[in-house]
């Protein structure tokens, strides 16, 4: 029985103006860590929100921990911890304050569940007694991660918990995140940063409300179809621009200090290199390189629309 | 200057885009215009009054006549003992009361002077002295028409009573009227924010993913608003009566009773209005501005209800505060107990019921 | 009239006992793109708001488009472009009563304004969503917007305030690609951003931990000097020692 399945849902806002998603299906196993990876009006929030029953889907089901959203919503309600995208605590209620408040919601206490959360909690314990609008994004988003786990709960709907707070705590927080799932609580998280898609087990890219692909990250970066080359000359800019006009090339974009290029057909790479020498390049770079979740992304999205070619 | 008026076209734009700057722009003017230019007004028309005629001869007869032809007042079935006219007096039917002795035009001829006794409704002072001002004018009238044909003066004196408030202390009527609006606004507003505060900070969405029931949400804000409005109220008594002279004459459980009630009505109103919008600045504006208008206009304090065209008196019996206010009259000022107000106390228990079921339907489990 | 795009010395602003801005100093060519990056309450902000005009130094010096930030900040302002993730263009506005709304702020003439209006539509592509209200469009094409609106007076230098957070890859790229192309037109590009793969599209770049510069290079020589083999590992080899985070 998977923890959680959606089954061809759709949600339109605005009288069906808005299709905020369509046709969504998928499932996620118990214990599992799940990313719902895609940028911003993707339909990630709306996802979490028809799972955490505080919306209804316009067509579709889905359940949560075997339970239907629509009919049983009060049972998922009990069951289940969700932190939404903007640290919604009490500003100003203390840290601890916050934490007995949402422990005494779920019908629980605080000394109840503590093992689950004395990792994450012994790191803002220090300020227990500081207001929680006066601490800084990291810490909130710890104290957030605190009250959502307080009652132990089932599955674990954490929706882009990782927005705005520094590099530092972001990484820190997946940390936790992969102890937590040691305990087997489902987690699902949303983030529309590809590069924490590799610290899940499985995700899903979604884009403009419809799913490009499901897998684990390491079989979806495999089943990228072309060669991928990364391209680096002196002049990045310049380079941007002849490879796009180069006839032969199929994808050409930035990708930080190199150019992703891929190629229509056989390998091209020696070919290439000789055109942009004879263009002028100085440093011609060319290799192999691996693709990552933002490449499959950017094809996925590629394959709707026109390639930045 | 160019940048000055490509600023003054983009405010424009914002300004015809947004309709509630609209309606604010074209409407309210239009509103208060048609309110306070017609319907509004401190002239007195139509003020019930009683004639207790003991004498029934000729003079109290043509007196009478002239009363029932003056616009200002509008005659009610001549009682026939003094304790139906205080009975009429406390159960708010009658403004005013003319009241002849026996032997009027008698005292007249043989003495050349009688006495007539008018009793004001003091519990609005402003509008019994204008009442007993034209009641003493009219008789002052025949008097003068006696006295044109006549060879030595005749003298009526009007002895004046007012019921209710003799030293003509102004915030007797003022002040019951205030309670309901300072309890009204303050209720609404607090509960309301309080409620769209949680929307807009979004801990809403955590409280209804739990297994919290909805209906505790509302309580667990309800209570603490219900308590410290009851203190408020109290706070108000005690600067009432200690600092303005106000009496509190009737049962103080009863005025509590009451009170309760209609703080509670007011509570639900906050409620209905938190349904209404995600931002606590609208919660804010509808429940302070949107409800005070209404509740100064047609709680009939500072503009008698009677004077009022009959379509806005109609729309007062919905306001909850015009019921409470009357109660809280009759309690506070005539001393009243719950035998007079039964009445207005099932339609403010009415108001509350139907108000609470409505918001509590309303109430939304879901986002959208 | 300077060489330099900007030049800051000693850069300092204090609110009472806290030292938001600690002397920072750093240069910035003509015509580069320039990535000033830092954590959350790292002082970014406060800075950028100096050099835009918007603030008042407590100590230090800086001139932008060879203008004083203490002195003449209204002439900074005339120069310069802005755009930010939080304020892009009036949402209940149309396209095009945005365009003419900030052109007419510049001093842009009704004819420069029509030319200007055309090119950026065909440029964009928003032929379709002329008549449309900016609040309509999708994310990215609001920042694509933005910006190109931001350098619509052609200003020396253009700030942008992590211009594409939370926007699709593909439209991030795009969004560069207008930097690339203002860049080559001669405009100075001062771009703050929490993506570090688009701190490598830089020329050079600053990262300010707790109101101070501590590291100022290309991004390759920063990789070597921390031996890291992505910014992402400079960055956090950096920010790990803060004392200051976020808010």
């Amino acid at each position: 029985m998977p923890a959680v399945t959606l089954d061809h849902i759709t949600k339109t806002y605005d009288k069906g103006k808005v299709q905020a998603v369509t046709d969504l299906s998928f499932s996620v196993e118990k214990g599992e860590l799940f990313g719902l990876i895609g940028p911003d009006g993707a339909g990630k929030s709306t996802v979490f929100r028809i799972l955490t029953t505080l919306l209804l889907a316009d067509k579709g089901s889905a359940t949560v921990a075997g339970l239907d959203v629509q009919k049983d919503f009060r049972k998922i309600r009990g069951c289940v911890g969700y932190m939404p995208g903007k640290f919604s605590l009490y500003q100003d209620l203390t840290v601890e304050e916050n934490l007995r408040f949402f422990a005494a919601l779920f019908g629980t206490t605080l000394e109840k569940n503590y093992a689950l959360i004395s990792d994450i909690y012994e790191q803002i314990k220090p300020f227990s007694n500081r207001r929680a609008g006066k601490l800084s994004g990291g810490m909130k988003q710890k104290l957030a991660l605190c009250c959502a786990l307080v009652h132990k709960p089932e599955v674990l709907f954490l929706d882009e918990p990782t927005t705005g707070v520094d590099a530092v705590s972001r990484k820190e927080f997946w940390d936790m995140l992969k102890r937590l799932k040691e305990e087997g609580i489902t987690i699902l998280v949303s983030t529309p940063y590809m590069d924490e898609a590799d610290r899940c087990e499985r995700i899903a890219l979604i884009q403009e409300g419809r799913i490009l692909s499901i897998d684990t990250p390491a079989n979806i970066v495999k089943a990228y179809p072309e060669k991928l080359y990364a391209v680096k000359a002196d002049s990045i800019h310049k380079l941007l621009l002849d490879i796009r006009l180069y006839p032969d090339a199929l994808s050409c974009y930035s990708f930080g200090e190199y150019l992703h290029v891929s190629f229509r057909g056989q390998d091209k790479g020696p070919d290439l290199q000789q055109y942009l020498e004879q263009k002028g390049h100085g440093n011609v770079v060319i290799k192999e390189t691996h693709a990552t979740i933002e490449d499959s992304f950017i094809r996925s999205m590629g394959s709707a629309k026109n390639l930045p070619s | 200057m160019q940048q000055f008026l490509v600023f003054v076209r983009k405010e424009f734009h914002h300004v015809f885009r947004d309709k509630r700057t609209l309606l604010i722009l074209f409407g309210l003017p239009v509103m208060q215009i048609l309110l306070f230019g017609f319907a509004l007004t401190t002239e007195i028309r139509n003020a019930r009054i009683l004639i207790v005629d003991d004498a029934r001869d000729i003079a109290s007869q043509q007196i009478t006549q002239q009363v029932a032809a003056s616009t200002y007042f509008s005659l009610e079935k001549n009682a026939l003992t003094h304790d139906d006219l205080y009975k009429a007096f406390r159960e708010g039917k009658i403004k005013c009361a003319l009241i002849f002795p026996p032997h009027f035009n008698d005292d007249l001829l043989h003495f050349n002077k009688a006495q007539v006794q008018i009793i004001a409704d003091a519990s609005d002072p402003n509008t019994a002295k204008t009442l007993t001002n034209y009641l003493s004018a009219i008789i002052g009238d025949y008097q003068k028409r006696l006295n044109s044909t006549a060879v030595l003066p005749y003298r009526i004196e009007p002895e004046l009573r007012m019921l209710y408030n003799p030293e003509l202390n102004g915030s007797l009527n003022f002040i019951p009227g205030v309670i309901a609006l300072v309890l009204m606004i303050v209720c609404t507003t607090l509960t309301s924010v309080s409620i769209v505060r949680e929307k807009e900070m979004g801990t809403m969405e955590i409280l209804l993913v739990s297994p919290f029931k909805p209906i505790y949400v509302i309580l667990s804000k309800a209570v603490p608003y219900l308590a410290l409005s009851l203190l408020n109220f109290i706070l108000i008594l005690l600067l009432s009566v200690y600092l303005l002279g106000v009496p509190i004459r009737g049962n103080i459980f009863l005025l509590f009773g009451e009170s309760t009630l209609f703080i509670i009505s007011c509570l639900s109103f906050g409620l209905l209005i938190s349904g209404l919008t995600n931002s606590q600045q609208t919660a804010m504006l509808v429940s302070m501005m949107g409800m005070m208008l209404p509740t100064i206009l047609f709680t009939g304090f500072l503009f008698p209800l009677e004077n009022m065209p009959v379509p806005l008196q109609v729309i007062s019996n919905i306001i909850p505060a015009k019921w409470y206010y009357i109660i809280v009259k009759a309690v506070m000022l005539k001393g009243m107990g719950f035998a007079t107000i039964w009445k207005e106390t099932l339609v403010l228990i009415g108001m509350t019921l139907f108000l609470l079921t409505i918001s509590l339907k309303r109430f939304k489990i879901r986002l959208a | 009239m300077s060489e330099k795009a900007i030049v800051c010395k000693d850069l300092t602003k204090q609110f009472g006992d806290f030292i938001a801005v600690n002397k920072i100093s750093f240069e910035v060519n003509t015509g580069e793109i320039y990535g000033f990056l830092g954590a959350n309450g790292a002082g970014k902000t406060t800075a950028m708001r100096m050099l835009c005009g918007l603030s008042y130094p407590t100590s230090g010096e800086a001139t932008v488009a060879g203008f004083n930030v203490s002195r003449q900040q209204e002439s900074i302002k005339k120069n310069i472009g802005y755009m930010s993730q939080k304020f892009s263009l009036y949402e209940n506005l149309t396209i095009k009563e945005n365009i003419e709304f900030y052109g007419g702020i510049y001093g842009l003439t009704d004819r420069q304004l029509k030319d200007k209006q055309e090119e950026l539509i065909g440029k964009l592509g928003l032929e379709k969503e002329v008549k449309k209200l900016v609040g309509e469009l999708p994310l990215g094409w609001k920042q694509k917007l933005a910006f190109s609106v931001a350098i619509l007076h052609q200003p020396k230098i253009v700030f942008l305030d992590e211009p594409t957070g939370g926007v699709d890859p593909v439209t991030r790229r795009q969004f560069w690609d207008l930097i690339y192309e203002a860049s080559a037109k001669g405009i100075t590009i001062f771009v703050t951003t929490h993506y570090m793969d688009e701190a490598e599209y830089c020329g050079r770049l600053s990262i300010m931990v707790d109101g101070r510069i501590d590291a100022l290079d290309t991004p390759a020589n920063l990789k070597k000097q921390f031996s890291a083999a992505t910014m992402d590992e400079v960055f956090y080899a950096l920010a790990r020692g803060a004392k200051r985070s976020a808010d």
